[in-house]
């Protein structure tokens, strides 16, 4: 039953994760597509730089520099948060959208610039401000470029969240895998139920893309 | 500030001593894998199901399951198996007791799984017309593979295959946590001795961004070299 609880706690590490690292991708790829030399600058200089750094070291990286600039900026406020203890879930999920968000950057920017520019000649055309084209010529038509890509995202953040049992007591699927089988001394099996547990993941995961990846080309066809 | 930098200065060889094995395990493990990689690439593509299935669940399972619940099933899995049998007195004994191993063998069949699929989807993209040609000339089946249908595959996929390389490259930073001593294992072990949190991490991040950057180039080198007779002719 520990290992269903694990199961949650990994899908909803996973979700949170992925939802910063939409947000993120969506900026950055507005800032690598952007005007400003400074701003694309940034945008690669984080592109560049996360997706050149192994996983586990940028998550303990951002693990502990986050923990320690919540501390700092808390004893600045007041000393009764001495020994305040960082919320392990929530700086994991931190560091694990900040790694996606570099990816999934990448992705956008190709699916925006998948876009036929006639249409966005089309959308000046008609007198829309630029939010209103992004809003209803870019956004929705980038979805249908983008979403093997989201999917494929969607997929290596479900894997990626094994990480964070790194980290200590995080209760998620791979680590009470490897507490069930540090107790048992059954090492095998608990870990082949993880892992069977992290393919039923995958595989549902699998078939919504698929739905989704339907329903957006269902103009397509 | 003074100190931190001093601590970089102090780290960054014991840090460098550790590179050879982060670069050992890469290229034996991308060896292995990619050696792996053909029949099951291969087998995925047969007429026969029984060839056919079983390949497509291997790159299905490997694919489908992290890393690192792989590394651990291989190396504790494996190594509870060990012990206490005649394998513990043979020959082998030494090997099977180093985590090194273990994580070559975890990460090579790693790499067959996703390699594999890479394979898979670029025998696939060779022109038909090619395969057409060299049957026109008689090849046997076999020398059409060898000679036509892989070469051209491989010269598909090529770039992909760098991206998985560098994949490859960072993910040997899980070895850190089956006791494998490489890069990112030397720098956590670092921060236990020296009670330093960022110093060793940013000193291991910056020779892992030197290592990606060395070994894109390479992979350039021999992206243009497999190339060279397409360039030409431009």
């Amino acid at each position: 039953m520990r290992f269903v609880e694990g199961l949650v706690v990994t899908v909803e590490v996973s979700v949170a994760a992925y939802c910063i690292s939409l947000i993120l991708g969506l900026i950055g790829a507005g800032a690598k597509l952007s005007n400003s030399k400074v701003v694309r600058g940034i945008a690669d200089l984080y592109t560049t730089l996360v997706r050149a750094l192994p996983e586990l070291l940028l998550l303990l990286l951002i693990y502990f520099s986050g923990a320690d600039a919540i501390k700092f900026i808390l004893s600045l406020i007041s000393e009764d948060f001495e020994d305040f203890e960082i919320n392990t879930f929530a700086a994991a999920v931190a560091a694990l959208g900040f790694i996606g968000g570099a990816y999934m950057t990448e992705v956008m920017r190709g699916a925006i610039l998948s876009i036929p520019n006639s249409q966005i000649e089309a959308a000046k055309a008609c007198g829309m401000s630029r939010f209103l084209t992004l809003r209803r010529v870019i956004l929705p038509q980038m979805l249908r470029y983008a979403l093997p890509g989201m999917g494929n995202l969607w997929l290596s953040a479900t894997k990626d969240s094994s990480l964070i049992s790194v980290l200590g007591n995080t209760q998620d699927l791979l680590f009470m895998g490897y507490r069930a089988s540090a107790v048992t001394k059954h090492y095998g099996f608990f870990y082949s139920v993880a892992a069977i547990l992290f393919l039923a993941i995958t595989i549902i995961s699998m078939i919504v893309i698929k739905m989704l990846e339907a329903r957006v080309n269902r103009g397509y066809r | 500030m003074d100190d931190s930098l001093a601590l970089f200065i102090e780290i960054v060889p014991t840090l460098l001593a550790a590179v050879p094995v982060t670069l050992v395990l890469t290229f034996l493990s991308a060896v292995i894998g990619n050696t792996l990689a053909l029949p099951v690439a291969v087998g995925s593509l047969s007429p026969h199901i029984y060839l056919r299935y079983p390949s497509l669940f291997y790159i299905f399972v490997m694919r489908g399951t992290p890393l690192l619940a792989q590394t651990y099933l291989i190396y504790y899995g494996l190594g509870e198996l060990f012990p206490g049998t005649w394998v513990q007195q043979s020959f082998l004994w030494p090997y099977l007791r180093d985590g090194f191993w273990y994580a070559i063998f975890a990460f090579s069949l790693n790499t067959a799984g996703y390699t594999g699929e890479i394979l898979r989807g670029a025998i696939l993209a060779v022109p038909k017309g090619e395969i057409e040609a060299a049957r026109a000339y008689g090849f046997s089946r076999f020398l059409i593979f060898w000679r036509v249908t892989l070469p051209r595959a491989i010269q598909i996929c090529l770039p992909t295959m760098t991206g998985e390389t560098i994949l490859l490259l960072k993910a040997t930073s899980l070895a850190s946590l089956i006791t494998v001593w490489e890069v990112m294992g030397t720098a956590r072990q670092i921060q236990k001795v020296t009670f330093r949190v960022y110093e060793p991490l940013i000193a291991a991040g910056i020779l892992y961004i030197l290592m990606v950057f060395i070994l894109t180039r390479l992979m350039m080198v021999v992206e243009q070299s497999i190339n060279r007779h397409r360039l030409a002719s431009v």
